[in-house]
């Protein structure tokens, strides 16, 4: 029964009126929200789908936030150009940092994609003249977004509504293309390389080929967050890359549980709503998320959609005996 | 089929594998025995490119494939099993064989069609004739010890081999398992036509399938011939069927 009802579409149509009974805080979560769960979920086509720990995510979408910005901004380039160019830009630069990580296994994995990672992020701390170094790139300019004037009932919102519902509807159309690239006989060959590398040698897969290839359509997804994210913060800065940025993409898909699709959004959501209602009380912010991934990590291993499913087959189960 | 001249595998100082040549031709089936440590497992991970070799070659059908990659030797027509159950334990058993039919035909790089609907009929053929039709949506990881080495026997059919290497196909299985598993690669090998190169420790089972017997003491063959021949040797009696002269 609960199975029966697409949640997906319902979700999608609920954040869809947002504009319409949220105040402008709300818009201003949800874009957030909506932003980071790409992120999250193109980190765990890495960490969930082929078994790859990156410490190191953040380094695309910083690449892919400043190349939008870039092209925005100092180029006037418009949107339609910038937001691809911003996955383009994050997936190439992945394939190059992608070809050495692969090389090697495990941590030493993980601590080159930190590495990687640092580089990006000293690159664009300093790069004065390109990356604006440490005083980022301010005022990044909004999407020209007129045409939705046409759309009845979208001309009278906020410049940030209008966003929030181009942000929602851009997430969606990336969210569905991982879906599909999950359930493809690519994703499938993924599934296998983390299950078993060496297995998957013997059965004709040349495992490295496709840990580059997961390497760099995570990049292109979390680029494409990137550029969203700088727009949305109206500014983009070096820490967009830092190994911080890096730790939380992590906890989020951590957090939701990487043995699922939607793990990674449900992380998102989540996080970005006890920050926000914690932090209103507590100055102790860190203190009561690391508490929280201490009992996550001993009491729920899946994350929280992990729970979840395990108890709503326990409820059916419960129900059909 | 498959020739191995003169192959040597050297871990620092120790040599696993000192010097082994063979053919074995198209079609048959050979065993190679040896006490633990002989190397055999060595030799089959020199073969199927898991580890390169110090010094020597192996060709297959005349073909160079000394140091290339696991993925390409496999892609060649060589399958393996291991000796240590090797399996993608968190997929079902039909999802097992599933993936391993799309690899064998080239599918991955397809990032748009929906896997789940590739190769239904291919898979379930291969279960049944394997036996485990209905295991088909078991966790590969959660079934019994000789279930798993059966779907991990279906994994390498899969990919369509002309030669099959199996490492100690019966190791921990009960001796009616062993029985059952044997008749099940027979019967597979016959109707396939597959040249088979097997490591085992059961005598019995290596004397009722096997047409030639290779045996490795110390990483050099001691002895390779006939069943009866390699039964009657002195020199393998001494070192591995443990007589005293």
């Amino acid at each position: 029964m609960i199975n029966r009802i697409p949640w997906v579409l319902v979700i999608f149509l609920v954040a869809l009126w947002v504009p319409w009974y949220g105040s402008r805080f709300y818009t201003f979560l949800a874009t957030d929200i909506a932003i980071l769960a790409l992120f999250a979920l193109s980190l765990n086509l890495l960490l969930g789908y082929t078994g790859l720990v990156s410490f190191g995510h953040a380094a695309y979408f910083g690449i892919g936030a400043y190349t939008s910005a870039i092209l925005m901004k100092t180029h006037g380039m418009p949107f339609a150009v910038s937001f691809p160019a911003a996955g383009l830009m994050a997936a190439a630069f992945a394939l190059v940092f992608g070809y050495f990580c692969v090389r090697l296994t495990k941590i030493y994995f993980a601590m080159l994609t930190l590495a990687f990672a640092q580089i990006v992020w000293a690159i664009c701390f300093k790069w004065n003249d390109v990356t604006g170094g440490e005083q980022g790139m301010p005022n990044v300019p909004y999407p020209d977004m007129s045409w939705m004037a046409a759309i009845p009932g979208l001309g009278g919102l906020r410049l940030g509504d209008q966003f929030y519902l181009l942000v929602l509807v851009l997430v969606a159309l990336a969210v569905a293309a991982l879906r599909r690239i999950v359930s493809s006989p690519f994703g499938r060959m993924l599934t296998v390389i983390r299950e078993n590398p060496e297995r998957a040698e013997f059965i004709g897969i040349n495992v490295r080929r496709y840990q580059l290839a997961a390497f760099a359509v995570a990049g292109f997804f979390a680029g494409l967050a990137g550029a969203l994210f700088g727009i949305f913060n109206r500014g983009v800065f070096p820490d967009f890359a830092y190994w911080t940025k890096s730790a939380e993409v992590l906890i989020m898909t951590i957090l939701g549980g990487m043995g699922h699709f939607w793990g990674p959004a449900v992380g998102a959501m989540v996080l970005t709503l006890l920050n926000q209602q914690i932090t209103s009380y507590t100055e102790y912010w860190p203190l009561i998320l690391g508490s929280i991934l201490v009992i996550l990590l001993f009491g729920f291993p899946g994350g929280i959609v992990g729970a979840l499913v395990a108890a709503g087959r326990r409820l059916t189960r419960r129900g059909n005996a | 089929m498959l020739e191995l001249r003169d192959l040597h595998k050297r871990f620092g100082g120790f040599s696993a594998v000192a010097g082994v040549s063979f053919e074995l031709p198209r079609g048959s089936i050979m065993a190679i025995i040896g006490p633990n440590g002989a190397g055999k497992s060595t030799l089959f991970n020199l073969i199927t490119g898991h580890i390169p070799p110090s010094a020597g070659q192996v060709l297959l059908a005349g073909r160079d494939i000394t140091g290339a990659p696991p993925y390409e030797i496999c892609r060649l027509g060589v399958g393996r099993s291991f000796q240590r159950t090797n399996i993608f334990p968190h997929l079902s058993v039909f999802e097992c064989i599933q993936a391993a039919l799309i690899a064998h035909h080239r599918m991955g790089r397809n990032f748009w069609r929906r896997s789940e609907t590739l190769y239904r009929a291919e898979t379930e053929a291969l279960l049944h004739s394997l036996g485990i039709a209905d295991k088909a949506d078991s966790p590969a990881g959660a079934l019994s010890h000789g279930n798993q080495k059966q779907i991990e026997l279906g994994i390498a059919l899969a990919s369509d081999p002309d030669i099959l290497l199996l490492d100690e196909p019966t190791a921990g299985m009960s001796a009616a398992e062993t029985h059952e598993t044997i008749d099940l690669i027979a019967r597979i090998a016959r109707e396939r036509g597959l040249t088979l190169l097997f490591t085992e420790h059961d005598m019995e089972v290596v004397f009722s399938i096997a047409q030639s017997i290779g045996v490795l003491h110390q990483g050099r063959l001691i002895a390779l011939g006939a069943p009866e021949v390699v039964r009657a040797d002195t020199e393998v009696r001494r070192v591995y069927l443990g007589e005293r002269e």
